[in-house]
């Protein structure tokens, strides 16, 4: 049986910054005529203390890099594997929390970090030396491996490297984190992966959770011409897109139109948030906390804030801060959290009520700082909002016939991610987009409900590797954004003064999967055995340039830059130092991700027997 | 010697002296023999695990051990279930802490602040580990009637215990019951009787 060539079971790998999910779907089981298939969720055996092991259904992504004197192996032994060396889940989580130095956290947001090496061993940033220290890529490589074995234990005839695999990332994610992602399931050697936008699995959960023994039950819910607005926000990130229903052959279909940029802005900011102003009040009443206790609170905070926009009745949850040696009594900290301080806090801090027109106040930061990661400056989700809807203007313009003015207007919203579970929040958030709507003489927009908000991505991704089987609906996409190589234009050197740049559009937005580029017009020259670098630039509102259209000209924040490409020509058969001509393509592989290439020019090319030579190129940098 | 069976001795003579002597010391000698029986019994079920089952004692004491009822076999639960639920409270919920603590030096403010540790732990501890309901659905200080051959382990009669079933009284307590369990494995060789490991700050 564990040699069938064919995937039993479609499992769906929701990657995220702060939990790991893994849902599957037997693929053999003929469907049940009413619900559909049946989506379940792996129960991860993890260490939650040393030499304890629960099974959980969310691996927090975390890796702690444990002092040789700190834990013997019998403590870390997972029960696949006795010699555990890589301590990851709950207990990794635990053990950093009072020893933060030695604590890999937020290792996705580092992958999709451009001002760094991401194959650089650097995590946990800024730690003593003493401390092992690993890559984003490692780490990354890591969860999956912890999930691999953890489904292995439980499958022990199905491996997960042959099932039908999708893995999430943010739809925000630029080409190289996404190719970062491809390359660490490649290491643990996954045979079918495919890569999967976080806010389209959250709509696949959706089409699941409609119903319908053909998962057509989502027909009913939207109509054409609608464009649904996704807002995912997780714990570490805010993602957004947006989804026009369109019509083919009579038939409604789902067209992924656009996507936001990668804002750094979650739950865990909005517990920070509380945990502070919680410490102000105490400082107030002049207890100074130490940073344990700040810690201690953030967790209070975050049970303490979840009763509060749950239930409207109660007015404050007290909080307690118990000392950390064994007396209880007299050194146990205790204050209050108020419904008040909540109010302002998040719904006024984070979903504050703002105009369309108002977007984050920071201009968006220039993508490279080198030291931490690049958070949002802006708290402020529905600005960030705002910003998106307003860019995204046209983003739907060429599949729906009403054409909208001065920002898109969704007609129905779909909310993931477990910050919107309070429903406070998701309320506020659903009013302001409305109140938008309505000023603009639009009609106000639907809430699209009924799935599960924390396990959502995950089972969404595992519904879409059955979809890939010819079931239910697809939702169409291809690239999220067009993409460019810089161009120093030809002019005469003026000093001081930096050549302009132009940009050679190379991919075009929506190109889809399994699909390339006719090599481009333009020639560059390679040099043989040396590195050569071209500037790179993405755009996701520029949607109807085509391949080889060269721009002198773009808007501020049409075009971002991103990190620069490599390519190195081998020295086979060349002196070093000459110089070949080439030309670009661009390909979007199966799994999901975008490659470039370099083709040799060659005069004879019509009659020579070989094809032209080709050379990758690199899109993550060493630096 | 000529035998008159329907003769009767008028005077005790020294042949039947003996024989009444010698049926009473056999009679005490029996007496004495159940005595030692019993014990044995005893004995056992203070130590179930030394099976030595009492019907090949003695044959004399056959017919009145198999009368008995079997003795209860008691069972030594794990001392690692125990002490990792102890482990569990501790860490989310302070429990020995909270426990050892001399309680007269403090003020109720101060047991409160202390308290909602414990409370909020301790909660999260049964909810995490274990789902629990409650026996009766009914309402507290109402009146139920428990049919005959109800779950004489899942309800208690208390009070004015007479007569026969259908039996009719007051909800007093409406009981909990554990439907499932799942606390976590713990690996081979760890050492559970460390309920809180000491902790130094470098």
């Amino acid at each position: 049986m564990s040699q069938s060539p064919e995937a039993r079971f479609s499992v769906g790998i929701d990657l995220g910054t702060t939990h790991c999910v893994l849902s599957y779907l037997d693929l053999s089981i003929s469907d049940d005529e009413t619900n559909g298939p049946e989506v379940k969720v792996l129960a991860i055996p993890q260490l939650s203390q040393p030499g304890t092991i629960e099974d959980k259904n969310q691996l927090p992504s975390f890796i702690y890099q444990a002092h040789e004197s700190e834990l013997s192996p019998q403590d870390i032994a997972l029960p696949w594997n006795a010699q555990q060396t890589v301590i990851a889940g709950s207990i990794a989580r635990e053990l950093g929390s009072k020893t933060p130095i030695r604590l890999v956290s937020s290792a996705k947001s580092w992958l999709c970090h451009a001002g760094v090496d991401r194959r650089a061993a650097f995590l946990p940033a800024g730690s003593p030396e003493d401390v092992q220290k690993i890559s984003p890529l490692q780490a990354t490589v890591e969860y999956l491996k912890h999930l691999s074995h953890a489904w292995n234990y439980q499958f022990p005839d199905y491996p997960l490297s042959a099932q039908e695999l999708t893995i999430t990332i943010p739809a925000s994610f630029d080409p190289a984190a996404r190719e970062l992602t491809a390359e660490a399931a490649a290491q643990l050697k996954f045979s079918h992966v495919t890569l999967l936008e976080e806010p389209q699995a959250a709509v696949y959960n959706w089409i699941k959770a409609c119903g319908d023994k053909k998962g057509e039950g989502w027909r009913e819910q939207v109509s054409l011409g609608d464009v649904i607005l996704v807002v995912d926000i997780g714990g570490g990130t805010c993602d957004l897109s947006l989804v026009a229903v369109t019509e083919e052959q009579g038939n409604l279909t789902l067209n992924r139109v656009a996507v936001g940029d990668h804002i750094l802005l979650g739950g865990d900011n909005m517990d920070l948030a509380l945990a502070y102003r919680i410490k102000a009040k105490l400082a107030a009443e002049g207890n100074e906390l130490q940073p344990w206790q700040i810690h201690a609170i953030v967790q209070a905070c975050r049970d303490a804030k979840e009763q509060l926009l749950l239930d409207n009745d109660i007015q404050e949850v007290a909080i307690a801060i118990p000392s950390r040696g064994s007396k209880l009594f007299g050194n146990t900290l205790r204050t209050a959290l108020t419904r008040g301080e909540v109010q302002e806090t998040l719904i006024e801090g984070f979903f504050p009520k703002v105009g369309i027109d108002e977007h984050p106040v920071a201009a968006r930061r220039a993508a490279l700082t080198q030291k931490g990661l690049p958070y949002a400056q802006d708290p402020a989700v529905t600005r960030h909002l705002a910003a998106f809807l307003s860019r995204q203007v046209d983003a739907a313009n060429d599949l729906i016939k009403e054409s909208s003015t001065h920002f898109i207007k969704p007609s129905a919203i779909l909310f993931n991610g477990g910050v919107l579970k309070a429903p406070a929040l998701s309320t506020r958030l659903l009013t302001i987009i409305n109140q938008w709507l309505i000023d603009s003489g639009a009609k106000s927009a639907r809430l699209l409900g009924g799935s599960d908000l924390d396990l959502g991505v995950a089972i969404g991704a595992s519904y879409y590797g059955y979809v890939r089987q010819g079931q239910g609906v697809r939702i169409r996409g291809g690239l999220a954004s067009s993409f460019y190589v810089g161009i120093e234009s030809a002019m005469p050197a003026i000093p001081g003064m930096e050549a302009p740049i132009e940009a050679l559009c190379i991919a075009p937005f929506g190109m889809e999967e399994g699909t390339e580029t006719p090599a481009s017009r333009a020639e560059f020259g390679l040099v043989v055995g040396e590195p050569v670098h071209f500037r790179f630039f993405g755009s996701n509102v520029r949607r109807h340039d085509e391949t080889g259209v060269q721009l002198d000209y773009w808007q501020e924040g049409e075009l971002e830059e991103l990190p620069e490409l490599q390519a190195t020509l081998p020295t086979e058969g060349r002196r070093i130092g000459e110089v070949v001509p080439v030309r670009l393509i661009a390909k979007v592989t199966e799994v999901g991700t975008l490659k470039l290439e370099a083709i040799a020019i060659n005069p004879m090319a019509e009659t020579s027997p070989h094809p032209a030579e080709r050379w990758q190129i690199e899109l993550d940098v060493r630096n | 010697m000529t035998i008159d069976l329907s003769h009767m001795p008028t005077t005790l003579d020294i042949f039947h002296l003996i024989l009444a002597i010698l049926a009473l010391s056999f009679f005490l000698l029996f007496l004495k023999k159940q005595n030692q029986s019993l014990k044995k019994q005893n004995q056992n079920q203070q130590t179930p695990n030394e099976s030595t089952p009492l019907r090949n004692d003695e044959s004399s004491n056959v017919s009145i051990t198999a009368e008995k009822p079997a003795p209860a076999q008691l069972t030594q639960a794990s001392p690692d279930a125990a002490l990792q639920l102890l482990t569990l409270l501790q860490q989310d919920a302070r429990f020995i802490d909270f426990v050892k603590e001399d309680l007269s030096a403090y003020s109720d403010a101060d047991i409160g602040a202390a308290a909602r540790v414990v409370h909020e732990g301790s909660q999260k501890t049964l909810n995490n580990y274990f789902t629990l309901e409650s026996v009766r659905t009914e309402d507290e200080e109402t009146r139920i009637t428990l049919p005959a051959g109800f779950n004489a382990a899942e309800v208690r009669l208390t009070g004015n215990v007479v007569g026969e079933a259908p039996f009719t009284g007051t909800l007093i307590h409406k009981g909990w019951k554990v439907s499932e369990t799942k606390l976590p494995k713990i690996a081979e060789g760890h050492d559970t009787s460390i309920v809180a490991m000491a902790e130094v700050e470098l």
